[in-house]
C-alpha cells in the first residue's frame, strides 16, 4: 500500500521549432479520497497528491490542482510548443508535504 | 400497541407511507455536492460574472462503466499567446460528495488550451466547466454523464 509513488512521463525526445508536442504523466499512487471506510467503519482520512506542476527550463508551463475526484495513479496531458532545447522539471505535491520529481530533456531543432 | 394499530386511519397510514417514501429519496442525496454545491464554488472563484457558452470542447464519455476512471479532455479554443490565452480552467462535478474535480492554470508556452486527465464519479451527473480568459472572460460547458457504477466509498 505504501510503496513509493513512481513518475512516468512521456516526452518526445526531439523536436522541430514551432512543433506542439504531447506531454503525458503518469505516477502511481493512491489517491486515497476520504470519503471511504475501513473494516471498523473508520473513515479512511485523505491522501492524495493535490498539486502536479511542470516547468521547462525554470519557467513555469502547466499546472494541475486536484482534488479527490481525480482517480487513483492520476494521469495527466497537455501541450508545450517546442521553441529551444532544454529540460523539463515535473513536481507532484503530496497530502503529507513529500514531493515527487521527474525530468526529462527535450532536443529542439 | 395492537388497538393503536387498528384504529390508524387509513389517512395516516397513507401520510406516513409518503413521508417515508420522501425520506428514503433525500437522505442519499444528503452526502453528495449539487448544483448548489457547485454554484457556490463557482461565486467563491468569480463572484456573479457573467460567463458565455462556447470555446469549450468537452470530452467525455456519455456513459462511464466504471465511475472510478473516467477520462475527461478539454480543449478550449484560444490563439495562446501572450496578448490572449487561457488562464485557467476549473471544472466541477455536480453530483459528486465534493464538487471539485480539478483545476488548471496554462500559459502561453504550452501552445494549446489542452489537457486531459481521469476522475472519479459517484454517480450518474453533469459536469461543469469554466475557462478564463487572459482577458477576464469566462465560458462555460456541460456536460451529462451516466454512471454504471458508482466510484466513491468501498
Amino acid at each position: 500500500m505504501t510503496t513509493k509513488p513512481t513518475p512516468r512521463v512521456r516526452v518526445p525526445a526531439k523536436a522541430a521549432a514551432g512543433e506542439m508536442i504531447e506531454i503525458k504523466t503518469l505516477i502511481s499512487h493512491e489517491m486515497e479520497s476520504g470519503q471511504r471506510k475501513d473494516a471498523e467503519g473508520k473513515t479512511i482520512p485523505r491522501k492524495i497528491i493535490n498539486k502536479f506542476s511542470a516547468s521547462f527550463n525554470g519557467k513555469p508551463v502547466f499546472s494541475a490542482d486536484w482534488y479527490s475526484a481525480i482517480s487513483a495513479n492520476p494521469y495527466q496531458s497537455f501541450f508545450f510548443k517546442a521553441t529551444e532545447s532544454g529540460e523539463f522539471t515535473f513536481i507532484w505535491k503530496d497530502d503529507d508535504g513529500s514531493e515527487y520529481t521527474a525530468k526529462n530533456k527535450l532536443t529542439v531543432g | 400497541m395492537q388497538t393503536q394499530l387498528s384504529t390508524l386511519s387509513r389517512r395516516d397510514a397513507v401520510k406516513a407511507a409518503a413521508w417515508a417514501l420522501a425520506a428514503a429519496a433525500i437522505a442519499p442525496k444528503l452526502a453528495f455536492a449539487d448544483e448548489k454545491a457547485v454554484a457556490a464554488e463557482i461565486k467563491k472563484l468569480y463572484g456573479d460574472k457573467p460567463m458565455a457558452s462556447g470555446k469549450i470542447k468537452l470530452d467525455v464519455p456519455e456513459i462511464a462503466e466504471n465511475g472510478l476512471v473516467v477520462p475527461i479532455n478539454v480543449e478550449i479554443e484560444s490563439p495562446m499567446t501572450e496578448a490572449d490565452y487561457v488562464k485557467a480552467v476549473h471544472v466541477f462535478a455536480e453530483g459528486n460528495p465534493q464538487p471539485g474535480v480539478v483545476s488548471y492554470q496554462f500559459t502561453p508556452a504550452c501552445g494549446k488550451a489542452s489537457a486531459a486527465t481521469r476522475m472519479r464519479l459517484a454517480q450518474t451527473q453533469d459536469i461543469i466547466c469554466i475557462a478564463e480568459m487572459s482577458n477576464g472572460a469566462l465560458h462555460t460547458a456541460k456536460a451529462n454523464i451516466k454512471v454504471t457504477i458508482g466510484g466513491c466509498g468501498g
